[in-house]
């Protein structure tokens, strides 16, 4: 595995921003360019659902299928330029203590999660649910027209020469942590991941801590 | 993958088109319909996405289709998914074994770094196009944009991925006469571009055409393959079916 692994040399004491989101809870925040981000995987294998909007036209948004056929490579790492769907860079990934982040999974939904696992477990809490009460709440311009696929920051989700997507055992441990530096004014929506029937987390959604510091 | 689709009975044709290289075309498809992508001239690309036609902010996901069906490349057996858990189209007949659902349209940057830029005025409509602004072009028709514009399925394409999960475009994947069947699950609004792949690696802009057929093929039966490859999409089909259960679409 050719994964860059990255240590930050950033102080948490020092950080403008610090809060603990719980898993099943959504964050919606705007981060200014030139700020880095921290997603600190406390307990880890938490799946950390994460789309990125321009702040000045949020109809600009992270795209999953520009960045990674740009990098022509599926995982992101440090180095990796997260791109919008019009090409532009919005972060870069600056450390990594993880390895390899999701760009396929998507998010979970009450509908996806009914074909996936049981029709009957659409009333269980899902990502989308989490993505569409934190934008209805957090930006009038954010709806379920921008929920594209997004990153799932932690997961790991091999895929095989012969074109198999297996979802494996985590990469992550307590206190792997992915950073990333935003290029231009970005909105952040995330949903931080309550799927009770996937192994990926182990079935135990955990807290996350995210945080920002200024440009220096 | 089978090595040849069964011919069309001309009792069930519908109509027939031909998507010049290069060229975007948008229309409606309803239930029980397949179309046939053909690739009339050897190294085609047709980049598609899919909208529920009565609900458009309903449309193809790309995460949902790929893991649900623990795959990252698309062939005969497989199905397209909304965002919703429906099956917007399923694939039912396949020459070629491998669709790229990863890479999604090439943008007029991918174009231009790769061939330079090739104006209408100089060029008449052998212009350059690119993918992403064809697509946009057809949207723009039915009230949709940029923000409609979600993950396409390249059609024709082949891009594998290696253990570090490098990126591998596949030269000459698709040999002229290569056909993919899509049956039609939901009434959907599809868009097409005949623009390079992204990735392509031919030195010359030169598209490929795709011809296209529409026939009435009927809705899945009980024992259909694609209702049956998986559990998942036996509850994809249920899914789907309620949403028409006592209208005749």
């Amino acid at each position: 595995m050719n994964d860059q692994l990255t240590e930050s040399l950033l102080d948490p004491r020092l950080a403008a921003y610090d809060l603990t989101l719980p898993a099943g809870e959504g964050w919606l925040h705007e981060i200014k360019r030139g700020q880095i981000f921290r997603i600190h995987d406390l307990e880890g294998n938490q799946s950390v659902d994460t789309m990125f909007y321009s702040a000045t036209d949020p109809g600009r948004r992270y795209s999953a299928q520009d960045t990674i056929r740009r990098q022509r490579r599926l995982y992101l790492s440090t180095g990796s330029r997260l791109l919008s769907s019009e090409g532009e860079v919005m972060l870069t990934i600056v450390a990594d203590t993880c390895g390899r982040h999701d760009t396929l999974g998507g998010a979970c939904a009450a509908e996806s999660n009914s074909v996936r696992y049981a029709l009957e477990k659409k009333y269980m809490h899902s990502c989308r649910d989490t993505f569409l009460h934190t934008a209805t709440h957090g930006h009038k311009h954010v709806g379920k027209r921008d929920i594209a696929s997004n990153i799932n920051f932690f997961m790991n989700v091999p895929v095989t020469p012969a074109g198999k997507l297996t979802f494996a055992d985590g990469v992550s441990a307590p206190g792997k942590y992915v950073e990333l530096r935003a290029e231009m004014d970005v909105i952040c929506l995330i949903s931080n991941c309550p799927q009770l029937n996937n192994p990926c987390n182990a079935y135990h959604p955990t807290p996350v801590q995210l945080l920002i510091w200024d440009r220096e | 993958m089978t090595a040849n689709l069964p011919t069309i009975p001309a009792d069930v044709l519908l109509w027939t088109d031909l998507l010049p290289g290069g060229a975007h075309w948008s229309g409606i498809v309803r239930y029980g319909t397949t179309l046939r992508f053909t690739d009339l001239t050897g190294g085609a690309n047709c980049s598609a996405i899919f909208f529920n036609q009565e609900e458009k902010l309903e449309r193809y996901n790309m995460a949902d289709t790929l893991k649900a069906q623990h795959t990252a490349h698309l062939t005969q057996g497989h199905v397209c998914y909304s965002d919703m858990g429906r099956i917007l189209c399923s694939i039912t007949g396949d020459t070629l074994g491998w669709h790229d659902p990863l890479c999604g349209p090439s943008n007029a940057y991918d174009i231009c770094e790769k061939y330079g830029e090739r104006r209408y005025q100089e060029a008449r409509n052998e212009m350059y196009r690119n993918g992403r602004d064809g697509l946009l072009i057809e949207l723009a028709k039915w009230g949709l944009g940029t923000r409609d514009l979600v993950a396409t399925v390249n059609f024709f394409s082949k891009v594998w991925v290696d253990g570090d999960g490098g990126f591998h475009y596949e030269s000459q994947h698709s040999p002229a006469g290569a056909m993919v069947d899509l049956r039609f699950e939901m009434n959907c609004l599809v868009a097409l571009t005949a623009a390079p792949h992204p990735l392509t690696d031919a030195p010359e802009y030169q598209p490929g055409a795709v011809g296209i057929t529409a026939w009435r093929s009927g809705p899945a039966q009980a024992d259909d393959p694609c209702r049956v490859s998986c559990a998942e999409n036996g509850r994809g089909f249920q899914n789907t079916e309620r949403y028409f259960r006592g209208v005749a679409p």
